[in-house]
């Protein structure tokens, strides 16, 4: 079964990349290089050492960043969902929270604490951290209460329930903000470090930019595109499987 | 010696349906001891389960008095709830030993008693590869492994066939005569509760109350299913029972 998955997504990546092929060969506009310029710039920036520099940067402060949102996101969430006091008064900063744009947030951090790292990484936590509250919130409310009053009844203690009845119900909502938050806090670390910062992979497709290098931003978007597989196979997909065996 | 005591002066629920303040116990008392097997009958909605939930001390908000006697180291209570209830992420052995103590290893203790009610194979499943009948006898399995002083029972022999309700009622007994304490069996068939009890409590509709404490005074060897009915009929004569019967 994994064996026929993989080649199902062989085969759909070499179509698209035939497709990108035909047409870059049919406009032939530097505007759109062929995947094998792209690949052949890839290959030279990972020798020079230069993307993969820009590339750990920015992998570093997505990692911090990630755990942070998640962390303090899933802690504030459980508390809302089990609070109906607490969840009625902070409501409303919630929606307030979720709906200010990114881009002000970034700012606003930049412009209170100063082009540091701390203002980069704040400024992307404080994006995520509503959405992984909005998550667990919804997973803690859902919550069997069947269940619970069994960990009651036989004096399961606050830690066993913690982390054999809470927990492994709400494990599929951390998931799901897991997936999304890491495309999320892709998207956003870069227009922090196109902002404010002199490294990182936002920083260099700025530059890019400025040169109009069109083949170095591919070449980059693809490096992180890898990225994002490997952490999807590697890390979450197997997570999956082990937190799903008694299905 | 395990002994307890229930006092309950008035339970009610707030704003249920568009009644704003439902009655539903009302000066129910009564005491169990000796390890007693008492069954609990009533009709439906007239609050067995919420008596149940106030004597784990799964509800507090009660006026009235709950008193448990038992040895050091036991729980107060241990509960088979009308659903099974096992964490379904956590295979039949595992959920057995969450509800036992940290402090030692209960292994051999829990394959002897699975063994005893016919889950030996199955310890290491998942729940949801169990039929209900089975995961029924995991509940079982997990509240007599834990030592306390009074175990309920909320139905739960409800929604299995004849059969196989039958072979638990008889596993329950069987266990309870080698691991003897009290029993607090919630029932609404009357013939089951002539078969396993030494003692049946009759409930009335919301506000609850006893009607009726009727001594099973048959000895357990000797009930025939004819002798379970004849007993039935014997209480027809009991006029506070019409209901029941």
């Amino acid at each position: 079964m994994p064996l026929t998955s993989f080649k199902y997504s062989l085969l759909s990546i070499s179509f698209l990349l035939l497709c990108w092929y035909a047409l870059a060969e049919l406009i032939n506009n530097p505007l759109l290089p062929a995947p094998t310029i792209v690949f052949t710039t890839l290959i030279d920036s990972i020798k020079s050492g230069e993307l993969p520099y820009h590339l750990s940067i920015t992998f570093y402060r997505l990692c911090i960043s990630f755990f942070l949102a998640m962390l303090i996101g899933s802690s504030i969430g459980i508390y809302l969902g089990r609070h109906s006091k607490a969840n009625a008064i902070f409501d409303s900063w919630l929606i307030i929270l979720l709906n200010i744009p990114a881009l002000v947030t970034i700012v606003l951090c930049y412009v209170w604490f100063g082009l540091i790292e701390a203002a980069a990484i704040l400024a992307v936590v404080l994006n995520k951290v509503p959405n992984v509250v909005v998550t667990l919130r919804e997973g803690t409310r859902n919550m069997d209460k069947q269940l619970m009053e069994m960990a009651q009844a036989y004096q399961f203690g606050r830690l066993k329930t913690l982390q054999h009845v809470i927990l492994p119900q709400l494990y599929p909502y951390f998931m799901a903000s897991a997936r999304t938050g890491l495309a999320l806090i892709w998207k956003i670390i870069l227009v922090v470090e196109l902002l404010g910062c002199s490294s990182g992979m936002g920083f260099q497709i700025h530059l890019f930019f400025q040169l109009f290098d069109i083949t170095s931003i591919l070449a980059y978007t693809i490096s992180f595109i890898i990225i994002i597989q490997i952490i999807e196979s590697f890390i979450l997909k197997p997570l999956d499987r082990h937190a799903q065996r008694w299905k | 010696m395990s002994y307890l005591k229930v006092d309950i002066k008035q339970k009610s629920y707030s704003n249920v349906g568009n009644k704003t303040n439902l009655i539903s116990i009302k000066d129910l008392q009564f005491t169990q001891s000796n390890n007693e097997f008492i069954c609990i009958i009533g009709p439906s909605g007239c609050g067995k389960t919420t008596l149940l939930n106030i004597i784990a001390g799964l509800d507090s908000q009660y006026d009235g008095s709950i008193e448990i006697q038992g040895q050091a180291d036991t729980l107060p209570t241990s509960y088979v709830f009308q659903q099974p209830r096992l964490l379904p992420w956590r295979t039949v052995f595992e959920n057995i030993e969450l509800s036992l103590p940290d402090n030692a290893d209960h292994s051999q203790h829990i394959y002897s008693l699975l063994e005893t009610l016919g889950l030996g194979d199955f310890a290491h499943t998942y729940p949801n590869h169990l039929s209900l009948g089975m995961a029924r006898r995991a509940a079982l399995a997990r509240a007599f492994a834990n030592n306390s002083s009074v175990l309920l029972m909320d139905e739960p022999f409800v929604s299995l066939d004849q059969t196989t309700a039958k072979t638990a009622r008889k596993l329950l007994l069987d266990i309870w005569n080698a691991q003897p304490r009290n029993i607090l069996f919630v029932t609404h068939d009357l013939l089951e509760a002539i078969e396993l009890a030494d003692r049946v409590l009759f409930l009335s509709a919301a506000p609850c109350q006893i009607i009726a404490d009727i001594a099973v005074n048959l000895p357990r060897d000797e009930r025939s299913m004819e002798k379970i009915l004849e007993f039935k009929a014997s209480l027809a004569s009991n006029k506070l029972l019409t209901g029941f019967i």
